[in-house]
């Protein structure tokens, strides 16, 4: 069953399934979430991509007929995607879960899906080739940034060495966001 | 009030119901002559024909399968790659567009995109966002790749294959420009790998639907060689149109009813009646009001000027109007001013999703949709492949008129 109403998750680990990353999610879920805790499998369908393509309907002018725009079928798409995803996620863990497809803004729904959870588990979603900026892309930036609850970051598959990391910036520089270290 | 009723289109009616009384109306009151409007009647007559041509080719190479086709090789040849998949998408979505015009890139191929990168696991963002820009900015190759072109074309008397020719470059730079873009703006998106097939899913390949492909194919040389002799190539596009339909009709994949709805006949008199409307308006001071505005001659700074005011003209009232207006102001200047008019109108609608300013705010004053707040990631995307698209392919026209003599 996916549940698509209540977003009850208080005390369970929340695990944020996502295309292409979330084998690292489950499998991290496996080995690491607290023995007997209640989990829930979490994705979110990107309301943006329906609208886009619905847009691009309206952007032809003057085809006004409902019935070949492209919005309602990607959405449709989206659903079958979403749903046949979690059946894999679900079918990997092998353990009982509780399963929600959501859609809308995909780290927004996140975090508010998950604000009371145990754990949340977020897989990596930038440049994976080396260790450092910026390993997390927007989305899994918003979330680790906002999430009230305790946040999981996970690499997809094997993490970079440690030697990936870029070296320390010329003596004296510093990034222009960062309170300049004499001030201190 | 004949825009704002297609942007509107209150109880799903068509846009011809406020456009077919609105041309009676502006004939009626004389605002235009019977006998102007006769005269544009009669020159929209063949490029309407054309488009429904072009139309009807389209659904029937989706009938046949084209289209489950094509996301099949995709699927397969992307192999689970993101960047591999949105270069291949790039390539499809082009060529569709260029070759089906954009409706087929919008209506026929996004679905099946983004089916593609589902069963990929792939993020599908970069790739339908690729097909809905593309949908435009790669519609500048071909008279059939999109409606302004066939007015344009029809308006600049150029050949079939001179038409493509002046335009290959810019559409090659334009595709390249948005290409580099999406590459870096989509980064995190595609560096989440997706996972190849699964072998059962590639055994249950549909076949290509090579006889449709085929007349495509001899269809193209049509438009060349047709309009090389002098005859119109709507013909082309109707002997193509008429190959597939009977033998759609003969193996019962379509009937009759369907191979009309897919000309799309509302649509068609929309076009003539908005042809009419617009010609009225630019005659009765809207056409003096921007003759000013419109540079003369086919110099750099003037083809840039063109397509600017082309770009902005289309956000403010949509393409197909804006396309409908400056045709007349652009061609003293010749075929150069003409097709600097195209890159204008059909890049320019990137700026946003729904292909005008216009159209967004009305549907935001309307309060028909809340547009979710990433949509403006979308206008960002805009933003950085428009005005950068709209100069490089505006010196690359310039080179081609050069090249090639203007």
């Amino acid at each position: 069953m996916t549940d698509t109403a209540t977003t009850d998750t208080e005390g369970t680990v929340v695990i944020w399934i996502t295309e292409g990353t979330w084998r690292a999610s489950v499998d991290a879920a496996l080995a690491l979430a607290p023995p007997g805790a209640p989990l829930t499998l979490l994705h979110v369908a990107p309301a943006e991509l329906p609208e886009a393509a619905h847009g691009a309907y309206l952007g032809l002018f003057g085809r006004g007929r409902p019935e070949r725009d492209p919005g309602p079928r990607v959405a449709e798409l989206a659903g079958v995607s979403a749903g046949e995803l979690l059946d894999a996620a679900a079918g990997r863990l092998g353990r009982p879960c509780r399963r929600i497809a959501r859609r809308g803004v995909p780290e927004r729904e996140v975090v508010t899906v998950a604000a009371d959870a145990a754990l949340l588990i977020v897989a990596r979603d930038g440049d994976r080739s080396r260790l450092g900026p910026k390993s997390l892309g927007k989305a899994a930036r918003f979330v680790v940034d906002h999430a009230p609850c305790p946040v999981l970051v996970v690499w997809p598959g094997t993490a970079p060495a440690v030697g990936t990391i870029p070296p320390p910036p010329p003596h004296g520089h510093h990034p222009p966001d960062s309170p300049d270290p004499h001030d201190t | 009030m004949v825009l704002g009723w297609a942007v509107w289109r209150p109880r799903g009616w068509p846009e011809a119901v406020a456009a077919v009384p609105a041309a009676a109306l502006v004939i009626a009151t004389g605002a235009i002559s019977a006998h102007d409007a006769g005269e544009q009647a009669r020159r929209l007559g063949p490029v309407i024909g054309f488009l429904a041509a072009v139309l009807v080719l389209a659904q029937l190479c989706d009938d046949e399968g084209l289209f489950r086709a094509c996301g099949a090789w995709l699927a397969r040849t992307a192999a689970g790659r993101p960047r591999r998949l949105l270069a291949l998408v790039f390539v499809v979505a082009s060529v569709t567009t260029a070759v089906l015009s954009l409706d087929a890139t919008v209506v026929l191929l996004t679905p099946v995109v983004f089916a593609t990168a589902a069963r990929l696991e792939v993020r599908a963002r970069p790739h339908l966002y690729a097909c809905t820009h593309l949908s435009n900015s790669a519609s500048l190759l071909l008279p059939v790749s999109n409606l302004t072109n066939l007015l344009a074309f029809a308006a600049s008397g150029l050949a079939f294959g001179r038409f493509a020719g002046l335009m290959a470059l810019p559409w090659l730079a334009v595709i390249g420009t948005e290409y580099v873009v999406f590459r870096r703006f989509f980064a995190a998106d595609l560096d989440a790998a997706g996972a190849p097939l699964a072998d059962d899913r590639a055994e249950s390949a549909p076949e290509l639907p090579v006889f449709a492909l085929a007349v495509v194919a001899v269809t193209l040389a049509g438009f060349v060689i047709t309009s090389a002799a002098g005859v119109n190539p709507a013909w082309a596009a109707l002997a193509g149109a008429a190959v597939l339909g009977a033998r759609a009709l003969s193996r019962r994949r379509t009937s009759v009813t369907a191979l009309a709805r897919a000309a799309d006949p509302p649509f068609l008199l929309f076009v003539l009646s908005l042809g009419i409307v617009v010609q009225a308006v630019t005659g009765n001071g809207l056409g003096d009001a921007l003759r000013p505005l419109v540079p003369a001659g086919t110099s750099l700074p003037a083809l840039l000027g063109t397509a600017a005011l082309a770009a902005a003209l289309a956000n403010v009232i949509n393409n197909l109007p804006a396309v409908l207006v400056l045709l007349p102001l652009a061609a003293p200047a010749g075929a150069g001013a003409i097709l600097a008019v195209l890159l204008g109108v059909n890049i320019g609608p990137n700026l946003t999703y729904t292909g005008s300013l216009a159209t967004l705010l009305w549907r935001r004053v309307l309060r028909q949709h809340g547009s979710s707040p990433s949509l403006w990631e979308f206008t960002r995307l805009g933003l950085l492949t428009v005005p950068a698209g709209l100069v490089i392919a505006v010196l690359c026209l310039w080179a081609a008129l050069h090249a090639l003599g203007g």
